[in-house]
């Protein structure tokens, strides 16, 4: 589908010089990208006398794990030193749940709104919509009074509670936008052969919706590993998600400063999220053009 | 046949009442305590609109909001500039087209946190980026400005850029794959050069696509709180301090309920602001259709 300049099969020389200067721009806008990644493996593996020595991009003089072992399980977080381990565990049991049900929920309410569309049901729809624009910081203070109340402040069940409540807007949404595209006429039909809400979500509406689940599960599963605001306001001491151990491994200031921990805590900060994006770009891209701009 | 009428609303019930709850009800409140004179504990005597009087008051708000006009204008700039450019060059059949735009796109799975992390140790001021620099024997080179608080601002706009132009690349890349291929045939065909056909028809064409762009970057931008917290953690002093941060600080470290919450009605505020004529155009050219 990609468009050219309309080069016959006799290239010109001005033709060759032009496509080598894209390929050009292309390659260092590559490089651009990745010299972070880089910088962040190089430095994971090196020794702190290496790095003082070296500079960021230098190759590794000597190349050691202990970083990694440290970042893993014996760094200094607030006052425990047990590395980032015990956080990382956190994240996952927070964000399998989190994703499980916000998903779940929103696949039960796109199929009501998409198929069994009923007076008022619009103007929900709509009303919840404004759950994907809101900057979090209108909901802090009376989520976490109402967290209080309800017993769960500052623990996990409370944090994967919000993760839930405001990811519905946007799981809704993906399903909404995927099953209107089921022609009314399928479910029209299964009703007049006496399939009931039930059975026509079973029988025709599950079996061509894994696209969907897979773009939603993706996007839930990175905004709710990814999340600091939630995890910094909603969670403390050993309840926090890694994101948030991860800012108070590298920001709180007492000894020296381990930069090849840092780099180490971040890449096992960023691994699940790469992880998913390498194996599912695909659906991962899906998600974020249906979560940001169909509004 | 009366149960299979109310089912679709009973599924509906928990997310009507968590809407209602958790979205607008929580908006209210969050305007009632900026309305009051709520410091450690929210209190609910309504006190008019001190807390917002304090806020434009107060210096660092000023700054917050002066940083916010600063690094939105620049990271939205930059950004759809950058994704811009880059689309159009993978777009002449580029061999290794998939693999570039995976490329590309790779920040933008990662955390706000690990980004700001790994910037803050490239710009760290003596071992990062101006060591390197100084080694190939520019001695004289120097970059502080992690800890310049003239500058600070302008490390989360390079942060900030990185992370999220592979997106923009994204959007316009899907953009230009829409347009009609024979209108740049005939345009050829009457001797147009390429620059030209790009100019004057293909960026004019993807109009819709830089208003999204812009739209979803300019509410990453009055978000934007992690990298903030990441990279600088506002500082030195409060020299770049967003919005974000400023909220965060003011409500849950300092005991300033009353005015964390003006502050995140003045956020909610710009958004809506960007928001609502963006639905009002989509919803007008869906009716026109």
């Amino acid at each position: 589908m990609s468009r050219r300049s309309g080069l016959g099969p006799g290239k010109s020389q001005g033709e060759i010089l032009f496509r080598a200067g894209i390929y050009t721009l292309l390659i260092v806008a590559a490089i651009y990208y990745l010299i972070p990644l880089i910088i962040m493996i190089f430095t994971s593996v090196k020794t702190m006398n290496d790095i003082r020595t070296g500079t960021l991009i230098s190759f590794p003089r000597e190349f050691t794990l202990d970083a990694w072992k440290a970042a893993w399980g014996s760094a200094c977080i607030g006052v425990t030193c047990n590395g980032i381990k015990g956080y990382f565990w956190n994240s996952v049991i927070m964000v399998v749940p989190a994703v499980l049900f916000s998903t779940l929920i929103g696949a039960a309410n796109g199929y009501v709104f998409s198929k069994w569309k009923f007076w008022g049901s619009e103007v929900l729809f709509s009303m919840l919509l404004l759950g994907c624009f809101i900057p979090f910081q209108i909901i802090l203070l009376p989520m976490a009074q109402v967290l209080g109340v309800i017993g769960l402040a500052q623990s996990m069940q409370g944090l994967i509670l919000v993760h839930i409540i405001y990811g519905i807007a946007f799981t809704t949404l993906f399903f909404r936008n995927f099953y209107v595209t089921i022609p009314q006429e399928l479910v029209h039909a299964a009703k007049i052969d006496g399939a009931g809400f039930f059975r026509i979500f079973w029988k025709i509406i599950l079996p061509v919706s894994v696209p969907i689940f897979v773009v939603s599960i993706i996007w839930q599963t990175t905004q709710i590993w990814n999340d600091f605001l939630f995890g910094v306001v909603f969670s403390s001491g050993e309840s926090q998600p890694v994101t948030v151990a991860l800012n108070n491994l590298v920001n709180t200031s007492t000894g020296v400063k381990k930069y090849n921990v840092d780099m180490a805590a971040a890449m096992i900060a960023a691994f699940p999220t790469m992880i998913v994006y390498i194996v599912a770009g695909k659906y991962f891209l899906r998600g974020l053009t249906a979560g940001s701009v169909k509004g | 046949m009366r149960l299979e009428n109310l089912l679709p609303k009973i599924v509906l019930a928990p997310t009507f009442v968590s809407t209602i709850i958790t979205i607008y009800g929580f908006i209210l409140w969050t305007a009632w305590i900026s309305f009051t004179k709520s410091r450690m504990l929210p209190r609910y005597e309504l006190e008019g609109l001190v807390q917002y009087v304090k806020l434009f008051a107060n210096e660092r708000w000023w700054v917050a909001s002066k940083n916010l006009v600063i690094f939105g204008s620049l990271f939205i700039g930059i950004c759809i500039l950058i994704g811009l450019l880059l689309a159009i060059f993978l777009d002449q059949k580029i061999r290794i087209e998939g693999t570039l735009r995976t490329v590309f796109l790779y920040p933008m799975a990662l955390s706000f946190i690990v980004t700001g992390t790994v910037w803050k140790w490239i710009l760290n001021p003596s071992l990062g980026l101006e060591k390197l620099v100084n080694d190939m024997g520019f001695t004289s080179f120097t970059f502080d400005w992690l800890v310049n608080s003239e500058m600070s601002i302008y490390t989360i706009v390079i942060a900030g850029v990185w992370q999220s132009s592979g997106f923009v690349m994204a959007l316009f890349l899907a953009g230009l794959r829409g347009v009609d291929d024979s209108i740049i045939k005939a345009a050829m065909v009457d001797g147009a050069s390429l620059p030209r056909i790009y100019w004057k028809i293909i960026i004019p064409s993807l109009r819709p696509v830089f208003f999204s762009a812009i739209m979803i970057l300019a509410h990453i931008a009055i978000k934007s709180f992690d990298l903030v917290v990441a990279l600088t953690g506002g500082g030195p002093g409060y020299s770049s301090d967003l919005p974000a941060t400023f909220m965060y600080s003011f409500a849950f470290t300092r005991g300033r309920l009353g005015m964390g919450a003006a502050s995140s009605m003045m956020m909610f505020g710009a958004v809506l602001a960007i928001i609502v004529p963006y639905l009002y155009s989509e919803l007008r050219s869906k009716k026109n259709e």
